[in-house]
């Protein structure tokens, strides 16, 4: 066993840093304040290959693995914007779903538009009626000839109405998980409308709405995989979407420590630098620590999820639930640090906590993962898999 | 035509240097290492050479420890065709530097070697002009714009007094400046495939190069401090305190 990245992940994060910093950093404060949503910058980052970083290569994608793809969505969030690193991971997400399971027809037309970035994608899974309790959703598909036609709404899509391409789990069943199928749905298909950008405490840089389907008619081959095994993609597809969430937090944490760093030796108080007090030596300890142990619960898991263990989903959910909470306290605690100063939008703090805020809530709230967790582990034999 | 880059592994310009406690150099230990800006400049030239037909092949060429792989594959993502590492654990000074270029310069008669006019970690700025002399060949320094037109090309250079146009025979060595270009991200499919690219291994010895007298570097300090500043209120106050401290 070895806890070093490879030569080839240093490498990978290096070319990730490069552009986080010069394409993204500048700009973060900006996309924040206005609700930008940088689509161009999002392709850019789409020809460097961040757009289907675990895609399959026949569609055009890298086919890196999660531990790798993990290593990417750090560096970007570490050295650029948390907020447009997180919905990039969103459409990894929608894309590895829609390239990997879905007819090869349209992969054909879908998959290097998609994996360029050229096209983006939104998750639509969550409903008004059907948030945490997902498997309740009531979107329906209904056959029709070589067609089917979606009726229902979605809630929370992110990205939504700015995006070419929907991945919609939607009912062509019977009630529960197993009535649930997914679809790619182009982003302008007739019957599809959008609702208002919902205002939002952070995530500023993607918009959020709701989706409407009225009749909306969509070609068979853009079933992805078979009926009914579209909640059993949609958590595939969340396993790895808290790895990337979880990271994204692991990220912002680690660049609200350097920020903070930088900060505890210059700022004087009392006639010297309040890194010399020990009250800030212990708490700026204890971040550290809890930053460590977030990234390696998150290594830990996609490398499970790599290797198809067993217990791979507890092992994402616990990462997940850990890191999102671990690091929201590590940039809340930066922020303090930083005084008054970290109040003030002048620096990054106060954007890092609204952001990393929704990573709790979000790919499954973080009281859902301890169900996961729980409901997993306490059956037979399952704790003996995570020795 | 064929051109050959050659590229340092150097301290990462973002890293904040330490002078070692004992004034013997500065601490390289754990410190983020990367291809010297002005190299990849030379190599962001040499691509584009390349995607406009100019160049056939490019060659990656450094002079360093194991390490320098590294830098040779960041070479090679940015679209070398092969690289020759030339392996050595000594601190290599400018003239053995300039005698192994010229060495490898004879073996592999490029077109023109292209490198970074200076190297950030000792900023020499010597390599480029003692191998253009050791090979006999023109050179041009300090290039803000490059120009091929059959057997020459047309340099501006960055000189003191401003922009100077010349006019150099190829075969040549040409030293890139900071506003040359701007060299494009290293994609993650090119860093993927520069894994499978041949780079060509050798000691200073298989050159039968003989190492140039060193230079010793007898004591490394770090800059002074900066004091604090004073705010005058206008010129007068800023001459009367400027004759205080005896600076007219
Ligand atoms: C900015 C943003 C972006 C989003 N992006 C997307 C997206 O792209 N795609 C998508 O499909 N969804 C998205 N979502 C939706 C998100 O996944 C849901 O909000 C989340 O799953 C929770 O659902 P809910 O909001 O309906 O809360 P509810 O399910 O109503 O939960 C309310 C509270 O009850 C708790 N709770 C519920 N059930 C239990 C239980 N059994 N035991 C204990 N506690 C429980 C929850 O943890 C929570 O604290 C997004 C949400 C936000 C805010």
């Amino acid at each position: 066993m070895n806890f070093e990245l490879t030569e080839d992940q240093n490498a990978y994060r290096e070319a990730a840093e490069e552009f986080a910093a010069k394409e993204m950093a500048p700009h973060a404060a900006e996309w924040d304040a206005e609700q930008i949503f940088p689509k161009d910058v999002l392709r850019a980052a789409g020809e460097l290959g961040f757009c289907g970083l675990y895609s399959p290569e026949k569609a055009g994608g890298l086919g890196l693995s999660r531990l790798d793809s993990s290593i990417v969505f750090e560096a970007l969030c570490t050295k650029g914007d948390t907020s447009t690193s997180a919905f990039l991971t969103i459409h990894n997400m929608a894309t590895w779903m829609a390239t990997a399971f879905g007819q090869d027809e349209m992969v054909e037309e879908w998959g290097e538009k998609l994996t360029s970035g050229q096209a983006l994608a939104s998750y639509c899974l969550t409903e008004s009626g059907a948030g945490s309790d997902a498997s309740s959703l009531k979107t329906t598909a209904r056959k029709d000839g070589d067609h089917y036609i979606l009726n229902g709404g979605k809630q929370f899509s992110s990205g939504a109405g700015d995006t070419e391409a929907l991945v919609v789990m939607a009912r062509t069943g019977e009630d529960g998980p197993r009535g649930i199928t997914c679809f790619l749905v182009p982003g302008d298909t007739d019957g599809v409308s959008y609702g208002k950008k919902e205002e939002k405490m952070g995530w500023n840089s993607q918009p959020t709405r709701a989706i409407t389907f009225e009749d909306a008619k969509i070609p068979a081959t853009y079933r992805i995989g078979e009926e009914g095994e579209g909640f059993k993609f949609a958590m595939m597809g969340l396993d790895g979407g808290r790895i990337n969430i979880g990271v994204c937090s692991v990220g912002t944490a680690q660049a609200a420590m350097e920020t903070t760093r930088d900060y505890l030796h210059e700022r004087k108080q009392f006639g010297q630098a309040i890194a010399d007090f020990q009250a800030t030596q212990f708490k700026f300890a204890d971040m550290a620590t809890e930053l460590t142990a977030a990234r390696q619960m998150i290594r830990l898991a996609a490398s499970k999820l790599d290797n198809k263990a067993p217990e791979a989903t507890s092992f994402c959910a616990m990462a997940k639930r850990f890191a999102t909470d671990a690091c929201f306290n590590v940039v809340n605690d930066a922020l303090q640090l930083h005084g008054g100063y970290g109040y003030i939008k002048e620096y990054p703090l106060e954007r890092m906590v609204r952001d990393l805020r929704v990573h709790q809530i979000l790919e499954g709230t973080n009281e859902i993962m301890r169900m996961i967790i729980a409901r997993r582990l306490l059956a037979d034999g399952a704790l003996e898999q995570i020795k | 035509m064929k051109v050959m880059v050659s590229v340092k592994r150097v301290v990462d310009y973002n890293v904040r240097i330490q002078v070692k406690g004992d004034g013997s150099g500065v601490n390289l230990d754990g410190v983020k290492m990367s291809m010297n800006p002005f190299d990849e400049i030379a190599m962001e030239q040499a691509v584009q050479m390349k995607d406009a037909g100019t160049a056939e092949e490019v060659i990656a060429v450094t002079i360093g420890p194991a390490k320098a792989e590294e830098q040779l594959r960041s070479a090679l993502a940015f679209g070398a065709d092969r690289a020759i590492h030339v392996k050595t654990d000594e601190e290599i000074q400018p003239l053995t530097a300039a005698r192994i270029l010229a060495k490898l310069f004879e073996k592999e008669q490029p077109k023109v070697l292209l490198t970074g006019k200076q190297a950030i970690d000792d900023d020499a700025n010597q390599t480029g002009q003692m191998t253009a002399a050791l090979l006999d060949l023109p050179q041009a320094t300090f290039a803000s714009a490059i120009e091929f037109d059959g057997d020459k090309a047309k340099v501006t250079r960055e000189v003191d007094s401003g922009l100077e146009t010349i006019e150099v025979d190829l075969p040549a060595v040409i030293t890139t400046d900071l506003r040359l270009n701007e060299p494009r991200y290293l994609k993650l499919p090119d860093i993927m495939k520069a894994k499978k690219k041949p780079i060509d291994a050798m000691s200073v010895e298989d050159l039968g190069i003989e190492e140039a007298v060193k230079l010793n570097v007898t004591k490394t300090a770090p800059p002074p401090e900066r004091e604090p500043g004073v705010m005058v209120e206008d010129v007068n106050e800023l001459v009367s305190k400027m004759k205080d401290k005896g600076l007219v």
